[in-house]
């Protein structure tokens, strides 16, 4: 489970986020969304411990994230993260991205770390792609490799940072369908996107933030079908 | 054709044995040197920051041939006795050839974006793990070309340190010039020489930066 408790985050005087509050019970897909600049990815990168938060606090299975007791190393291999820009390792191939960590922080031997990449690889559908590099591959593969990247740390949770938003529209599906079959899994999952069919299919919870806030929450067809707020209307317009 | 390089052949070489030292020195000293300036120009601390800065700054915009007469001159005066020609050069090359490739360091250092961290971190991989096995072979790949580039004038940079009586490969083919007059076809021999070296060494550069374009890491 992760508790957020009235978080507030500011960079110099600029505050990106103000008194977040959120729990993600294990199994739940909570998808956020709001303009850029709303500090969505701010507060990814708080939960796995990226970035610092000034008040309140975040409890990752029951630890603070700002006890400085807390081995942020250790907590991060239980949260998975996707970026943007994939931000694959580009000196390695498809598999020694995946293998690397299972290797360097489980201490798997090379040919475990390696039987378990090919299987990841599998499982997001491009086993043939094991040996090519970052370069050779396309937007939508990529993503695929850092998915399943942070999978081989078997981690409790996964987070995604706009994972569709910089690939072509054609490659977008391919990436959805290895999240949602990841959902329906039982994964724990906390996605910033604004793919409607992903969020309802899957999501359990949609958070819209402006401003650093959350200004409303539901499920798809309370947040898509009938908003509240101004200002989610107005984002909806936008983005439907 | 080259009846004066033959006579002398032994003095030349030995002069080239000297620059090739001199080189060695200048570039092991200069890329140490350098890669902490690198890191003192992208310090948050503006203690280590300014002054790393200003250094940098202001030897870039000094002819290294006024950084080699300077601190020969100088330095007898500091020191309280005459330095050798050759410490003296090393330790003007080291103080030059530092700025510049503290500059290749930065870019390097710079050149790593800060979710290419982040994603190493969120695989559970701590600092020295993320450092050693994907911020150094990334900025060190993205870097190689540049450096090598780099050696290569310094290489071609040593032949300034005739103008301090260093008896290096520029100087020995000048004074048996004195003795031969035989200027086009000793000189000429020295060009060839460097011609060769710098050539095989901008090929090597060629080479890895076309492998870090394949990559997509350049």
């Amino acid at each position: 489970m992760i508790e957020i408790k009235n978080v507030n985050k500011w960079f110099g005087d600029f505050q990106v986020l103000t008194d977040i509050n959120e729990t993600i019970e294990r199994g739940q897909t909570v998808v956020i969304c709001g303009p850029s600049g709303s500090g969505k990815s701010t507060l990814l990168r708080c939960i796995n411990g990226l970035e610092p938060y000034q008040k309140g606090e975040i409890l990752v299975d029951g630890i603070s994230l700002s006890d400085s007791k807390t081995n942020l190393y250790k907590l991060r291999e239980n949260i998975g993260m996707v970026f943007q820009r994939f931000e694959l390792y580009p000196h390695m191939t498809a598999l020694q991205n995946i293998s690397l960590a299972p290797m360097k922080v489980r201490k798997l031997s090379k040919d475990k770390a390696e039987k378990k990449a090919m299987e990841l690889l599998k499982r997001v559908g491009i086993p043939d792609k094991a040996e090519a590099y970052p370069a050779n591959l396309s937007g939508g593969q990529q993503q695929r490799v850092a998915i399943a990247r942070s999978l081989a740390m078997e981690p409790k949770y996964m987070m995604f940072d706009e994972p569709t938003s910089a690939l072509d529209p054609e490659m977008i599906k391919e990436v959805l369908d290895v999240m949602i079959a990841l959902a329906k899994e039982g994964m724990t999952m906390l996605c910033v996107t604004h793919e409607m069919g992903f969020a309802r299919e899957v999501a359990d919870e949609i958070i819209f933030m402006d401003y650093g806030k959350i200004v409303e929450r539901g499920t798809y067809e309370e947040f898509f079908e009938n908003p509240k707020s101004e200002r989610a209307k107005e984002f909806l317009k936008q983005i439907l | 054709m080259f009846d004066a390089v033959a006579r002398n052949i032994t003095f030349l070489l030995g002069g080239f044995a000297v620059t090739l030292e001199l080189t060695f020195f200048a570039l092991t000293g200069g890329i140490a040197l350098g890669a902490l300036v690198g890191l003192g120009r992208i310090s948050t601390n503006k203690w280590i920051y300014q002054p790393v800065t200003l250094y940098v700054n202001f030897i870039r915009n000094m002819p290294l041939i006024l950084v080699i007469f300077w601190f020969y001159f100088v330095m007898p005066i500091i020191a309280g006795r005459p330095l050798n020609p050759f410490l003296s050069a090393v330790i003007s090359f080291i103080i030059f050839e530092a700025t510049y490739f503290g500059e290749i360091f930065r870019a390097g250092y710079q050149s790593i974006s800060k979710d290419l961290t982040s994603a190493a971190y969120s695989t559970g991989m701590t600092y020295s793990q993320t450092a050693r096995y994907i911020l150094i072979p990334v900025a060190f790949r993205r870097m190689l070309p540049s450096l090598i580039t780099q050696s290569i004038v310094t290489f071609q940079d040593t032949s300034l340190a005739f103008v301090i009586g260093l008896q290096e490969f520029v100087r020995r083919t000048s004074i048996v010039d004195n003795l031969e007059v035989r200027s086009i076809q000793l000189f000429g021999f020295v060009a060839i020489i460097f011609f060769i070296f710098c050539f095989i060494g901008s090929k090597i550069s060629r080479h890895f930066e076309e492998k870090g374009r394949k990559l997509g890491m350049i």
